[in-house]
């Protein structure tokens, strides 16, 4: 493989982690406390809010179950209006975006769901406001399975990214349909493959580590 | 005639009545008044009355048991002394602050005055045992170097300074529920709950436990309330108690003279829990209904608040000149009381057993004749 194409690869490499990284940040800082509100927010809970709930619930749901591509497609007007422009990684954050939250707020709920109900009564026994048991008890007894969660949303933001290539959002994905597919580079599609699989693993790997580090259940010495 | 047959029926055992208890003080740490507590039921399912006419008082420096069986609303009783629950009716006097009437920010503040422990432990698997014990203080808003100097007086105080660092997965039972009691007295309270707390742990690990909070209340002064449907409990800890049972308070008093002379038959399920009332197994199977030639008539005799060193055996063998046979005995200390049951071989026939049980009778000692051994 010739050096040119091999700085192609490094330069759409760096592009896709761009785009997955922005997006995972953005997604993360409103789906975590979209996740913890759906978690506390039913009937009899931390913030009931019920109705409030079902109605995000039902918003959640519809994003989750609309088509990637057609979401990106969908959503080119807000795109434009967010990035000035719909082609290219930078535009690209934003469906990457608006598709990971509600997949980031639906796991942060299942994490924060899983802490024993047991421990809010007990900070609330000694006087604990309903946000100092967030922040104090369910976020960091979550936090296994939070560390999960956010891996698991890289994972499928790598993913997505490379879909939004389809429609010139740049990256792995865009090289791969350009090089790969249209000149008909079968070199270059099995690299944009073997690239895209060695992120998943090392994100994967990184992301069980760092949940083994974090969880407190297993015993340590 | 009847096996079990009371020779007892005409001479009642001079009972306390539950209303001897002192009336209701100025000086109780918590105060129950006309309390109902009832949840809502599930869609076409009626609603629950949790608690009924709870009119009672815990009183300050005291620890109190509440036993009952599970479903008798023992939870739903604690849950109101520190906010956790709502009454549906009447008030909840704790400290002379009415905690029933407060929400928001005041409960949380009156909150920090009250501890209570649990019997899963429910600590922080995130959190060391010191930052376990640290976390009422981070919430009360202590100070960092506060919190250091508390924590470390704590772990102190519950025995477990060594194991500061380690966290709840590398600790017993017994150590986590130290922690949690340590945790529960953090914020100095005047009163501590604990629900259940020993339910968990081994009967070693339970009397240690006991020790430990028996030590609290005498040096600290701190109001314990103890919910539980272990006897043993109760007669190991508690000075004063109230039987729960449907929701009412069937039942309280000092615990000697509960359990002494247990008016309710869910006291005397609790109390036969641990004297046993049943006769062993290698004299049940011997009995017999009809006397036996040259058999022995089978009397049991309940001791119930005898002092210790009563001769009532000895006496009741020199008056009326019998031969008496120990069968089987066991008693109990109960708040000092001695408490239980003793079978005795009495000869000579009919006549002379209910000669004997009489006697008996008249002496405080309720009888019955249970039948005859050969």
């Amino acid at each position: 493989m010739s050096r040119e194409l091999l700085n192609l690869i490094v330069q759409a490499t760096g592009e896709s982690l761009f785009m997955v990284s922005i997006a995972a940040l953005i997604a993360t800082a409103f789906g975590l406390p979209i996740g913890v509100f759906l978690a506390t927010s039913r009937k009899g809970e931390l913030f009931a809010a019920p109705a409030v709930n079902s109605v995000l619930g039902i918003i959640v749901n519809a994003t989750r179950s609309t088509p990637f591509i057609i979401l990106v497609v969908a959503i080119i007007p807000f795109t434009r209006l967010i990035a000035g422009t719909s082609i290219g990684s930078g535009a690209a954050i934003v469906p990457l975006t608006i598709a990971a939250m509600p997949f980031i707020a639906r796991l942060v709920e299942a994490a924060i769901r899983e802490v024993d109900a047991g421990l809010i009564e007990t900070a609330s026994s000694f006087g604990a406001s309903p946000l100092q048991i967030v922040l104090k008890v369910l976020i960091p007894e979550a936090l296994p399975g939070l560390v999960l969660a956010l891996t698991l949303a890289v994972v499928s933001l790598l993913g997505y990214s490379a879909m939004v290539g389809a429609v010139g959002g740049g990256g792995l994905g865009d090289l791969g349909i350009r090089y790969g597919y249209q000149r008909f580079m079968p070199e270059m599609m099995l690299a944009v493959v073997v690239v895209l699989i060695a992120l998943v693993q090392t994100v994967q790997t990184a992301g069980d580590y760092l949940a083994r580090r974090v969880n407190r259940r297993l015993r340590h010495r | 005639m009847n096996v079990h047959q009371s020779l007892t029926a005409a001479e009642p055992v001079e009972t306390l009545s539950p209303l001897a208890h002192p009336p209701i003080t100025a000086d109780a740490m918590v105060r129950f008044e006309r309390v109902a507590k009832a949840y809502p039921g599930y869609r076409d399912k009626p609603s629950v009355q949790a608690l009924k006419d709870i009119d009672f008082a815990i009183p300050r420096g005291s620890i109190t048991g509440v036993i009952g069986r599970s479903g008798a609303g023992k939870s739903s009783l604690v849950r109101l002394i520190n906010g956790l629950e709502k009454p549906s009716s009447g008030r909840v006097v704790v400290d002379g602050r009415d905690i029933s009437g407060l929400s928001g920010r005041d409960l949380r503040l009156a909150q920090r005055s009250i501890g209570m422990i649990f019997q899963h432990f429910n600590l922080l698997s995130s959190r060391t045992a010191a930052d376990n014990i640290a976390l009422p203080l981070e919430i009360a808003g202590w100070s960092r170097r506060d919190i250091a100097v508390r924590v470390a007086e704590l772990l102190e105080l519950v025995g477990i300074a060594d194991k500061y660092d380690r966290y709840p997965s590398e600790l017993s039972g017994g150590q986590k529920q130290r922690i949690g009691i340590a945790r529960a007295l953090a914020t100095r309270p005047n009163v501590l709950l604990s629900d259940e707390a020993t339910s968990a742990l081994d009967p070693q690990t339970t009397r240690s436990i006991l020790d430990l909070l028996a030590n609290i209340n005498r040096e600290l002064g701190v109001t314990i309330v103890l919910i539980t449907h272990e006897m043993s409990v109760v007669r190991q800890l508690a000075k004063e108690v109230a039987v729960i049972d449907g929701g009412h308070i069937v039942e309280r008093g000092h615990v000697a003279d509960i359990f002494t002379h247990p008016a309710h038959p869910v006291t005397q399920a609790f109390l036969s829990e641990v004297i046993g009332d049943s006769v062993p197994v290698s004299l049940a199977s011997r009995l017999q209904p009809r006397p036996v030639a040259g058999g022995r008539a089978v009397i049991r005799v309940q001791v119930r608040g005898a002092a210790a060193g009563d001769t009532i055996v000895a006496r009741l063998a020199r008056e009326l000149s019998i031969d008496v046979a120990l069968l089987s005995a066991r008693i109990d200390e109960i708040g000092g009381q001695h408490v239980g049951s003793l079978s005795l071989g009495i000869p000579g026939g009919e006549a002379a057993a209910d000669k004997a049980a009489l006697y008996l009778s008249q002496n405080n000692f309720p009888a019955e004749r249970l039948g005859y051994v050969a």
